[in-house]
């Protein structure tokens, strides 16, 4: 493997634990749990994808094969990440926030976790 | 018919190159199987996605994903300094409503899933109506020039690439 390489994997290495790290770190400083709801979808996009640069970058020098592991992985990341998220904000806003202390929709429904749908059958 | 047995034709070929991936060797064997997989889970799954979503430009979903992806980089910058060099208490979170113009559900999933993977921001909630999404934002002093930069820089373009 040549040096290049190497030096290229070891960046993308140092740049991933890196962020790894400030997002760890973001865990702890933070208040509440919704400021730390952004740490973890930090640490899956340059921390994850850090690593996966490195790997692909790895096994191309060693093999002469492109491995698409890596693709599938931060695909599989991007579809499952923002859903966790999204399910602990609800169920935050569930559980400790009141419907007064969030801005209105300025639409004729309020937030889903307060309000019902609107009665159609198809056409949404 | 072709429509009862190929529900979505996108997915199918989605599953055929995910499976294709995950054996990460290209055979014969392996590519009727994964046609296979990619025809058989459409059609069970078809209940549960009755419209077919349209892709008007896909050369537009092209740009859109680098975009993003381009984002995603900057944004993480953004955060960890927000996370490393600012003291506790002068982090000024607050929550964004952003009106919706987009209306298939396709379509909202892909911008909330994309403020969310943004970071900075991550989508909670929509209105019970879907025409409002509730944006979490972790740091702003200017909470209008983060609803227009999401409404102009993603919704813009999802309004091109599903109409």
């Amino acid at each position: 493997m040549s040096l290049a390489a190497e030096l290229l994997i070891s960046i993308a290495l140092i740049v991933s634990g890196l962020f790894g790290l400030v997002g760890s770190y973001g865990l702890v400083k933070l208040k509440d749990t919704l400021q730390r709801l952004h740490a973890p979808t930090k640490a899956t996009t340059l921390g994850v994808g850090g690593v996966l640069i490195a790997s692909m970058i790895f096994f191309y020098m060693e093999t002469g094969h492109i491995s698409v592991h890596e693709l599938l992985i931060s695909l599989f990341l991007f579809l499952t990440a923002p859903i966790t998220a999204n399910f602990i904000a609800k169920a935050y806003l569930a559980r400790n926030t009141r419907e007064e202390d969030l801005p209105s929709s300025d639409g004729d429904f309020g937030w889903s976790v307060y309000d019902d749908p609107p009665n159609s059958d198809s056409d949404r | 018919m072709v429509r009862r047995l190929v529900p979505h034709p996108l997915l199918s070929l989605m599953l055929i190159l995910v499976w294709l991936g995950l054996v990460n060797t290209f055979t014969l064997g392996n590519l009727i199987l994964g046609t296979s997989f990619g025809l058989i889970i459409p059609m069970l799954t078809a209940a549960y996605w009755p419209d077919r979503p349209t892709l008007a430009r896909p050369l537009k979903a092209v740009e859109y994903v680098l975009v993003v992806l381009w984002d995603i980089i900057v944004a993480n910058v953004q955060v960890a300094a927000i996370i490393l060099f600012k003291r506790e208490t002068t982090i000024n979170s607050q929550w964004i409503p952003i009106p919706l113009e987009l209306t298939s559900a396709e379509a909202i999933t892909v911008l909330a899933g994309t403020i969310t993977m943004t970071p900075g921001t991550v989508s909670a909630t929509l209105a019970a109506d879907g025409r409002a999404i509730l944006v979490h934002c972790l740091h702003t002093d200017d909470p209008n020039a983060i609803r227009d930069e999401i409404k102009t820089r993603y919704e813009r373009r999802l309004l091109e690439i599903f109409p």
